[in-house]
């Protein structure tokens, strides 16, 4: 995808930079005249260029079918690799909002990256809708400029360990994660909602992030009913075969990035019955979903997923907050108070809202990994099971209670004795 | 009982699977002492290439095992070009190799997320070997056990070549004395190439054997590169003796210290290492380095 | 010597009224970013170079400066008590790695090094309590001397190229000092000066010290540049980026750091922004460096300028001997 490089061209030479600098250009007179400026924070080299490479898809998609207009006004996208690390991320960042001068910012992908410039974010006043789920950034750390219409970490784990508990009648399950905060928040929303509903969580596993071989974790895995994986990026492919591999054929469920549709192509037979609890299913039937997926099958011949899904859907909020603002997006503060208000029925994850710490409460699908219903060509696909919707990151917790009790961590809830 | 024996198999497994993927390094650091830290991304363009065979070359579906020696040709013709143009105007300058080989290693991870994309690719087991064996209450994939059988045959092979051909005395005559090698009449150089050439399929054909287990996907050159390196310091450097048994040191190292001190799990293997190299530098069974 | 007197002046120049000229912010950051780093590459070639002993784990004694920093100022502590509490244990890090890491020489130190420092890596992931795992640690503020706020880009831009200044005297100071000679020594012919009656350990040793204190003020620097730090800044690829800044610029040089540093802080920061490709572009770029100047950019493009010059002049005056007459 070409980015707008006309106006760097110019600036390329410091005496023409400096001649520009002296130069004041007059203010539009007609402020919507202007184009709206994007800026989206991806990865698109080295591992997590697997998620960040569809963020871009799920954007273009958007723009394409809008033809790039929002709210009534051209789009420019400027589009930044980070290359997966928190530096990289700030001096993006900068880039984007020093250089590009954009109105929002959609991304970056990960918990760490979206840390890294949580504070320059409030010191610049800048909207930014990001898929990261770092979980206290709409808790305990609430960043007012963070708008979050993907998930928590917990948010889909916790209806995750309602429906372990209560439909697939588990009682003992064995959390299998990434040794870091996504997983940590993670097992900690299944936990806490699982043992709510009269479950146990027996044992806890934390492989390290870069685990060639599970198999000395896989071999723990006994005296329990089931399994619950958080495994993202490529890991859930091979735990899935590994699993399976090893005889292993307790129930496996899992949250939004453990059977993440985009990973259906991917995925082998090891993976069949594999249950997870994802905001976002590609076989939802509903036009915005239609749309969506058309788009990204002409346009890419990729079937979507979470992450292209994620940022659709935050091209779509910030659409629906620059119309309801009349084009307007200079008044940081004002544009993000419309964009916290902005409320949809027919996004390709069903309706969204936003609470009042700029997390989502919306739709929370259970599905179950057959071959039944396969289509684009695919031969394994998500049926959904059962639909929780309204879902807000506190699940059926009251705010106050939920926020009072520290994060979850490693040893948050702890282990109790089953 | 049933964990003890479950991670004991593995161990030898897995090791086996680090042998074939620290073989390649170990023969050519050993040989033309090179750091070859373009090793893990030969292995994973070895695993992607044959993962596309496998897929269909020509729209041919190949079986598995052609396409891995296939993918192994093809990374050799690469490592062959990587000497000749590159690493052979650089004897015994090792910082521009270290220079040239990250160099590369960049090239080739980029070139792969260029072709084949960001998604993680499944390679399919071949048919003949996707079951089980079953030893009492324990379940070992088939595969797995086959794995042993390949390191094994590689390393006779490797053996056989270097301690019993003409092509294997001439390499290490031309390894401890080039010299007098070519005074001989032995071609010093071509046989260079051709050391670095068989390293790079060594490391290919590691990458697609490792394929039904580890998968093909992009970061895989940066899991597996310091791996190769632990198992190569601990069993020690230029020796292929060294090399196995530094395998199956850090594949029991592996399983066992991180089922039973997950609080280690992130060192692990470093610490180990770490404590080789403080007693005894040039590894278990090297020679003496520097 | 006049020409270099000349160029270094005009460099300096250029360097020191960099925020005057170069108005977008946006560079004046890519150019702090480029001389800290450079401050960490002056850290490593000081061994690398200089000491024949290239590390692949200065990325975790950087990352010990930045994270005690950043602990310290969470903890409440004042910028002064932090900055200096992360030297110190900065310091206290780099003599045990020195410790460990100096039992042997050449491929034995790189992978001691290497192990050092994944197992720093390991630690800052797992030791929440203290590194607060992979969601980092934010620095709030930038101090503020003399009542001057680093907060702006200029300001802490000029207080970098300062602290760079001083690293790049002592570095100078250094390479022409008894010890630096001594160093060359110990890297080039150790058996000689131990029987010369030299303690090739305790020159080495010191030689760690002097680097790791460069390489603690760059990771302080860092900090408060980014204003945040996680376990990524210790992994293995950072080690091996500053170790690619420094061969590719020239090692055992005094400005080869420099180049180095800045080659690959404007790919990263600024050629990305216009390539998708640019770690292609990035390994091209080492590979290049490594057919055309194998010795690095810098000592091979003195090289080649002599060269270039010697055949200009050359042309330049007819060869009247030449049989044929003149040229045409």
């Amino acid at each position: 995808m070409s980015r707008k490089i006309t106006r760097r061209k110019v600036l390329a030479g410091t005496a023409a930079g400096a001649a520009l600098a002296t130069f004041k250009f007059p203010a539009p007179a007609i402020a919507q005249a202007a184009p709206f400026k994007l800026g989206l924070l991806t990865v698109k080299t080295g591992p997590l260029a697997q998620g960040g490479i569809q963020m871009e898809q799920g954007v273009m998609t958007f723009l394409k079918e809008k033809n790039n207009m929002m709210g009534g006004r051209k789009v420019e996208l400027f589009s930044a690799d980070t290359g997966g690390s928190p530096a990289g991320t700030k001096t993006k960042a900068q880039e984007l909002v020093e250089l590009d001068k954009v109105d929002v910012i959609l991304g970056p992908l990960a918990a760490f990256e979206l840390y890294a410039i949580s504070d320059y974010i409030i010191q610049q006043k800048m909207p930014t809708l990001s898929l990261a789920a770092a979980d206290d950034l709409t808790q305990r750390h609430d960043n007012p400029f963070l708008l979050r219409a993907s998930a928590t970490s917990s948010q889909a784990m916790q209806p995750m360990g309602h429906y372990a508990a209560t439909e697939m009648k588990l009682k003992r399950v064995v959390t299998i994660v990434e040794d870091f905060a996504f997983g940590y928040e993670q097992m900690g929303g299944f936990q806490a909602s699982f043992e709510k509903d009269g479950g146990c969580v027996v044992k806890k596993l934390w492989p390290p992030i870069v685990t060639p071989d599970y198999t000395p974790y896989l071999a723990q895995i006994s005296d329990c009913d089931g399994v619950c994986q958080g495994f993202a990026g490529s890991n859930p492919l091979r735990f899935m075969k590994q699993y399976a591999a090893a005889g292993l054929k307790y129930p496996v469920v899992t949250g939004e990035t453990g059977g993440d549709d985009a990973l259906l192509k991917s995925f082998g037979d090891d993976a069949l019955g594999l249950v997870s609890c994802c905001p976002y299913t590609l076989d939802l039937e509903s036009d915005g979903n239609k749309r969506f997926v058309d788009g990204m099958l002409k346009n890419f011949n990729t079937v979507p997923g979470f992450y292209a899904a994620g940022l659709y859907v935050n091209c779509e909020v910030v659409d629906a907050g620059l119309k309801a603002a009349g084009g307007d997006a200079s008044d940081k503060a004002k544009f993000m108070a419309i964009l916290k208000k902005v409320s949809l029925t027919d996004t390709p994850r069903g309706p969204i809202k936003f609470d009042h710490l700029g997390n989502v409460i919306g739709n929370f699908y259970v599905r179950r990994l057959g071959k039944e219903g396969a289509k684009y060509g695919l031969k394994l696909w998500n049926k959904t099971v059962k639909t929780y919707d309204n879902v807000s990151q506190f699940w059926t917790w009251p705010e106050k209670e939920f926020l009072a009790h520290p994060v979850y961590s490693r040893n948050y809830p702890p282990l109790r004795k089953c | 009982m049933n964990f003890w024996i479950l991670l004991s198999v593995n161990s030898i497994t897995f090791g086996g699977l680090l042998f074939l993927l620290s073989s390649g390094f170990s023969l050519i650091f050993g040989l033309m002492r090179i750091p070859n830290l373009t090793h893990g991304s030969l292995f994973m363009l070895g695993a992607y290439v044959g993962a596309s065979f496998l897929a269909g070359f020509l729209s041919i579906k190949l079986d598995f095992w052609l396409a891995a020696i296939l993918s192994a040709i093809v990374v050799a013709a690469f490592g062959a070009l990587m000497e000749r143009l590159l690493l052979r105007r650089l004897p015994g300058d090792q910082l521009a190799q270290v220079l040239v080989t990250l160099g590369i290693s960049f090239m080739v991870a980029d070139f792969c997320l260029m072709v084949w994309g960001g998604d993680p690719i499944s390679v399919a087991t071949p048919a003949h070997l996707s079951g089980f064996v079953r030893y009492g209450p324990a379940v070992f994939p088939l595969y797995r056990l086959a794995i042993i059988g390949i390191a094994a045959a590689v390393a006779i092979g490797l053996w056989l070549l270097l301690e019993r051909t003409r092509l294997g005395a001439m390499i290490r005559a031309g390894v401890d004395d080039p010299d007098m090698a070519r005074v001989v009449g032995i071609r010093v150089s071509q046989l260079f190439t051709i050391v670095f050439a068989l390293g790079a399929a060594l490391a290919a054909f590691a990458g697609i054997i490792g394929g039904p287990i580890l998968s093909v996907y992009p970061g895989l050159d940066q899991d597996m590169l310091p791996l190769a390196l632990v198992v190569v310091i601990l069993g020690g450097t230029g020796s292929l003796l060294g090399s196995f048994v530094g395998s199956l040191i850090v594949g029991f190292l592996y399983n066992f210290g991180q089922a039973l001190l997950p609080e280690l799990a992130y060192f692990i293997l470093f610490l180990p290492m770490l404590l080789v190299l403080v007693l005894r530098p040039q590894g278990l069974f090297g020679r003496q380095l520097s | 010597m006049n020409k270099k007197l000349v160029a270094l002046g005009i460099a300096f120049l250029v360097l020191a009224t960099l925020p005057l000229w170069l108005t977008q912010i946006y560079y004046v950051n890519v150019a702090s970013q480029i001389l800290f780093y450079a401050i960490f590459a002056f850290g490593v070639n000081l061994l690398l170079g200089y000491a024949g002993l290239v590390s692949l784990g200065h990325a975790g004694l950087f990352g010990i400066a930045s994270y005690a920093t950043a602990y310290m100022l969470a903890a409440g502590a004042s910028h002064t008590l932090s900055i200096v509490g992360a030297l110190v244990i900065g310091l206290l890090s780099t003599a045990i790695f020195a410790a460990l890491s100096l039992r042997t020489t050449g491929i034995g130190f790189i992978m001691i090094t290497l192990a050092l420092g994944e197992i720093l890596w390991g630690l800052a992931y797992r030791w929440i309590s203290v590194t607060n795992g992979d969601n980092g640690i934010n620095v709030h503020t930038r101090p503020a001397p003399f009542g001057i706020s680093l907060a702006s880009a200029s300001s802490f831009y000029y207080t970098t190229f300062i602290i760079f200044l001083i690293a790049l005297g002592a570095m100078a100071i250094f390479v022409r000092s008894p010890f630096g000679a001594a160093l060359k020594g110990t890297r080039d012919q150790p058996r000689r000066m131990t029987a010369l009656g030299y303690h090739v350990w305790m020159i080495r040793f010191w030689a760690c010290m002097l680097s790791g204190l460069l390489t603690c003020v760059a990771g302080i620097l860092f900090v408060y540049y980014n204003q945040f730090i996680s376990p990524q800044t210790l992994a293995l690829t950072s080690s091996a980026e500053v170790v690619l800044m420094v061969i590719s610029g020239g090692p055992a040089t005094l400005i080869g750091p420099i180049v180095g540093s800045a080659l690959v802080v404007v790919v990263k920061s600024v050629v990305s922004g216009y390539i998708t490709r640019w770690n292609f572009l990035l390994g091209a770029i080492f590979v290049a460096i490594v057919i055309l100047m194998p010795e690095g950019l810098v000592p091979g493009t003195a090289r080649l300028w002599k060269l270039g010059w010697r055949k200009t002049m050359a042309r330049r005056r007819p060869n009247v001997l030449k049989a044929g007459g003149p040229p045409a």
